[in-house]
């Protein structure tokens, strides 16, 4: 059985989630703080992805990246890089594909949090980032870790985006859940089950986890 | 000397009002405010230490300007150095008794202190869940303490202690502020409570 598939799989999970808690998080503070139209916005086409079909979504990033013309065109020329076709492309799909899972949870955790929180740390003279860093950010916690694995299951289970933008070459676009359909064109069902059962049980595994921790937090012993 | 003119609209629930204050807090000086809730008590102190801002008005501590509308000067809350107890105490639910006081200072013998005056030297490793009323109400204290602010806002500080524990804590209070200097204004909703101690009134609806 060819495992890179997987392993290619989880390499482009881990990576986007790394990219999101980056990017992510700080956008979700951003969001979190007050109202304006421009935020609105923003928002709305973060949360895009959750509606739009998944190839729609693709198509749209194949013609914005294509090397052809506009964009791809631009970085094919000023920096040899490609994202058609790519690894790198399926790792910038899957960035905004899955950007609504890391953000919506974060935010709204951020939102719940009592503003008196981020006030008692700047009246200790606190900057904004270490009332982030130290009050904030510890304080939602079972929230970050949701979105955290929310953002890895849902990139480990992406398809249609993927097919879009990066096809189908084994090593380098070939994830699990194309190959789980490249088998089953092939009729290859065995092979077909065993990615799926590898998917399926990396994913429960990683749900049950978020259950037992987050119950772990609710009972947090002193200290 | 901390001197304060400010004036800011309020949406209250029989209408629109205007908080109006006039008012000068000399160093080490106590005031008690009092009046009807909804009178803007608690918006008094947050315009103070700069979390609420107003539409007029001059804030000036000490010859610094913290607060003048006419120039938009705005001191943001992290220079303003003032002590905040806020009425819900807002502590930290990350954090233990000991992480609230080395969060604001790293001073270990004045967190020492502290824990001592506000008797929760035995309960440094409890974070606020595991911790009583009275004992959250004085770790809000102790932490608005902890940076020896030039100005301590307390809004209803005492509310949660018995009274008993709200005399000892009083009179331990008086010495320690006194020696750090720091001007007090403490919002209350009982016009007694306080008497011997506050040395001018601010009373609001009246």
């Amino acid at each position: 059985m060819d495992l890179s598939p997987i392993w290619l799989t989880l390499k482009l999970a881990g990576i986007t989630t790394l990219l999101l808690l980056l990017v992510g998080l700080p956008f979700a503070w951003w969001l979190s703080r007050g109202r304006s139209f421009l935020k609105i916005i923003i928002e709305a086409i973060i949360t895009m992805p959750l509606v739009l079909p998944p190839s729609v979504l693709g198509f749209y990033l194949l013609l914005a990246f294509s090397p052809q013309h506009g964009l791809g065109k631009w970085l094919q020329d000023t920096f040899s890089v490609q994202f058609v076709f790519s690894f790198p492309g399926l790792v910038l799909a899957s960035v905004i594909y899955s950007m609504p899972f890391m953000v919506g949870p974060v935010k709204s955790a951020l939102q719940q949090l009592p503003a008196s929180l981020a006030e008692a740390s700047y009246t200790l003279g606190k900057t904004e980032w270490q009332t982030f860093k130290s009050i904030l950010l510890p304080n939602i916690k079972p929230s970050l870790l949701t979105a955290v694995v929310l953002t890895f299951a849902h990139t480990l289970g992406e398809f249609g985006v993927v097919l879009m933008i990066g096809g189908n070459i084994p090593g380098i676009t070939r994830v699990a859940s194309i190959a789980v359909y490249d088998s089953v064109e092939r009729q290859d069902y065995a092979m077909a089950n065993n990615y799926s059962l590898i998917l399926f049980s990396i994913t429960f595994v990683l749900v049950i986890a978020v259950f037992v921790f987050n119950k772990y937090q609710a009972k947090s012993p002193l200290g | 000397m901390i001197s304060i003119t400010i004036e800011k609209k309020l949406q209250a629930y029989h209408g629109q009002q205007v908080l109006q204050v006039d008012k000068q807090f000399a160093t080490g000086s106590v005031t008690k405010v009092y009046g009807p809730s909804g009178s803007g008590k608690t918006t008094l102190l947050k315009i103070i230490a700069g979390l609420t801002t107003p539409e007029k008005g001059l804030i000036v501590a000490d010859g610094v300007t913290w607060f003048n509308a006419a120039e938009k000067v705005n001191l943001p809350t992290q220079q303003r150095n003032t002590g905040f107890v806020f009425q819900q105490y807002a502590l930290f639910p990350n954090m233990t008794v000991q992480e609230h006081l080395e969060y604001a200072t790293a001073d270990k013998l004045w967190i020492k202190q502290l824990l001592q005056l506000g008797k929760l030297d035995t309960l440094t490793s409890h974070k606020p869940n595991y911790l009583s009323g009275g004992q959250q109400q004085r770790l809000a204290i102790l932490r608005a303490m902890a940076t020896k602010p030039g100005l301590l806002l307390m809004d209803e500080p005492f509310s949660a202690l018995d009274p008993k524990m709200k005399t000892e804590l009083i009179t331990e209070l008086k010495v320690v502020l006194a020696g750090l200097g720091t001007a007090t204004i403490i919002v209350s909703h009982n016009p007694q409570e306080l008497e011997g101690w506050a040395s001018q009134e601010l009373v609001f609806g009246e």
